[in-house]
């Protein structure tokens, strides 16, 4: 089981170094919000997930189920990278799991614009889950723009609750 | 089996379509900024005949239809020196002295089988001339839409443009139900009275847009789990998938032909600008580029397409021929600009307008480019231009609840439609063309 986890830890290791080197290469860096290439603070390359995903933390990042993201932006930070990574980790480990990975946005702007807001959160995730070894075929994205908030409420706090990837199953 | 599996879910996602009821939240207008100026009229109470009183009045609903507009001032009746309600009675002095320009009379008088008949005069006061004069009858649950009718013939014959009085709009309403909402695509007149509902869902609706001639809408439906595209006949109430792809399948508009759509598909990976052709549904993609395409709208002549774009890093406003070629960007003040729509005239487009956070409903006057915005409340969305561009009507929030408002395009009235409950959002004004909507075909 040990073994087990070891070497998926570095298959993690490996495999986002590698993510942010080729989404840096294949994409306009003009404008790519996507994961890793304009993320001031994601430390891109830095061996991003060594702490996060010790033992000890593990099962708290499996329990959060909800990736957050700044205004306009599909880049995931270094704390939400770890979630990800730790439930790659669970979904490369078993291989009969199936996953939707759920984009959404807060109420500002335009609803359609929003709509394809949360579609790129959700790629920006489904991205970095297949670099760490989860086949295309267990993943499934959806968007549901700002039509489905978490908070009702019309501040920042409501809205930075309401940036988010859902990860089910 | 699939396909029977296929169809329980769609039954079990509660979708109703057809069951369309008289809705009691009715949409109440209040007009949170006047102005001084408009044309002075004189409405005068219309005469009756027997006992019987008509189940509306229907000059007070010319009254208000008026007063809406912005555009005209109704006098005070307690002014009035005389009420005629017949051509023999009118004094044109006794209307000069309330400085009234226009004079509207008329009567409502019952006849056989709960029919009515309706008849009016309008007159300028100082030509001392007769401008229109029409008689109607209808049974009466038709009163207020001849008082529309009686609105739009005042105000063509006045301003020399067409009214929009007994146009409709379309729009979604989210209510509470339980834990989790429901969602309503709904059609109520211009003045919010007689709301039908065309769709019930547990999931969100969203995108309504009107065919040319009034009689069909397509819009988005999360029914299935996902973001699919439908079009409805309102008369008859049939309804169909028109994009069903993998990703994202919505934004539609009509070209204004009414023989095709733009949309917003991401079955290639990302979203892009299509046009569907409606006769045989074949696709013809627009946009080639890795950033978010979407929100199309088409130019009055049917010779252009504006959209919103972050291929500049933000979203902006980009425009195009109808063939996706010669791309060029239209916005730029502001930060962030989306959900464009072209005024009747083509000159201008309405458009959500954001910067330090604040999202307004705006006015881009295309050969200047100068960008007005028209609102200062923060969470505008969706504005639309009724079908003469004398108004723009888009979603906002008061107290925390969705509402629509409306602003005259030159910014100077403004009004707010509510409902006594529920969010409302996603507004859409309907074309000139009026068709009766249905209440009661199932699917």
């Amino acid at each position: 089981m040990n073994k087990k986890i070891l070497l998926t830890l570095l298959g993690i290791a490996a495999l986002s170094l590698a993510a942010c080197g080729g989404s840096e290469a294949t994409k306009p860096g003009v404008e790519d919000k996507s994961v890793g290439a304009d993320a001031a603070g994601t430390g891109a390359g830095t061996g991003v997930n060594g702490q996060a995903l010790d033992a000890a933390g593990k099962a708290d990042l499996l329990a959060k189920r909800r990736v957050y993201f700044t205004f306009d932006s599909s880049a995931v930070d270094e704390e939400n990278r770890a979630i990800v990574e730790a439930h790659a980790a669970y979904l490369a480990a078993n291989k009969n799991v199936k996953v939707v990975f759920e984009g959404h946005a807060d109420e500002r702007g335009s609803r359609e614009y929003n709509l394809a807001l949360g579609e790129r959160r959700a790629q920006a995730v489904e991205r970095m889950v297949k670099v760490l070894g989860v086949t295309q075929d267990r993943i499934k994205t959806v968007t549901y723009g700002e039509e489905k908030p978490v908070a009702m409420d019309h501040n920042e706090g409501a809205w930075a609750l309401n940036r988010r990837v859902e990860i089910i199953y | 089996m699939k396909a029977v599996k296929y169809l329980m879910r769609i039954f079990l996602t509660a979708v109703l379509v057809g069951h369309a009821s008289l809705a009691s939240a009715i949409l109440t207008i209040e007009i949170t900024q006047g102005v001084d100026g408009g044309l002075p009229v004189a409405i005068v109470p219309f005469g009756g005949a027997g006992k019987e009183r008509p189940p509306q009045d229907v000059a007070a609903v010319v009254e208000a239809d008026l007063a809406r507009s912005g555009r005209f001032t109704p006098l005070d009746k307690k002014y009035f020196v005389s009420r005629p309600t017949d051509d023999k009675q009118v004094v044109f002095k006794d209307w000069r002295i309330v400085k009234a320009e226009a004079l509207v009379i008329g009567s409502v008088k019952p006849v056989a089988q709960g029919r009515w008949q309706v008849e009016f005069r309008l007159y300028d006061v100082y030509k001392e001339k007769q401008l229109a004069g029409y008689s109607y009858v209808v049974a009466g649950d038709r009163l207020r839409a001849v008082a529309h009718q009686i609105s739009d013939i005042i105000y063509e014959k006045l301003t020399g443009e067409q009214g929009v009085f007994s146009t409709r709009i379309a729009y979604v309403i989210r209510e509470s139900a339980g834990k989790r909402f429901s969602y309503k695509l709904q059609i109520a007149d211009s003045d919010g009275y007689n709301p039908v509902t065309v769709l019930s869902s547990a999931e969100p609706l969203m995108s309504p847009a009107w065919a040319p001639d009034g009689t069909r809408l397509a819009y988005v439906s999360f029914e299935q789990r996902r973001p699919v595209l439908y079009m409805q006949n309102v008369v008859t109430g049939s309804r169909s998938r028109i994009a069903e792809f993998n990703g994202i399948n919505s934004a539609p508009a009509w070209s204004p032909d009414g023989t095709k759509l733009a949309l917003t598909l991401s079955r290639d990976g990302n979203p892009e600008i299509y046009m569907m052709r409606l006769s045989d549904k074949s696709l013809t993609r627009l946009t080639k580029h890795p950033a978010i395409d979407t929100e199309p709208t088409w130019s009055p002549d049917g010779k252009e397409i504006a959209f919103t774009s972050d291929r500049g890093g933000r979203p902006q406003i980009y425009r195009m021929r109808a063939d996706g070629g010669n791309v060029q960007r239209v916005t730029f003040e502001g930060e962030y600009n989306a959900r464009a729509s072209y005024s009747a005239d083509g000159k201008m487009l309405t458009l959500v307008s954001g910067a330090q956070g604040r999202y307004h409903a705006a006015l881009l006057h295309l050969q200047s480019a100068v960008l007005q915005v028209l609102t200062d409340t923060p969470l505008d969305e969706s504005p639309s231009f009724a079908p003469n561009g004398r108004m723009i009507l888009y979603a906002t929030d008061r107290g925390g609840r969705g509402v629509l408002a409306s602003v005259s395009s030159d910014g100077r009235v403004r009004q707010l439609l509510k409902l006594q409950e529920g969010d409302v959002r996603e507004p859409a004004w309907s074309p000139f063309n009026r068709s009766t909507i249905n209440q009661g075909v199932s699917p």
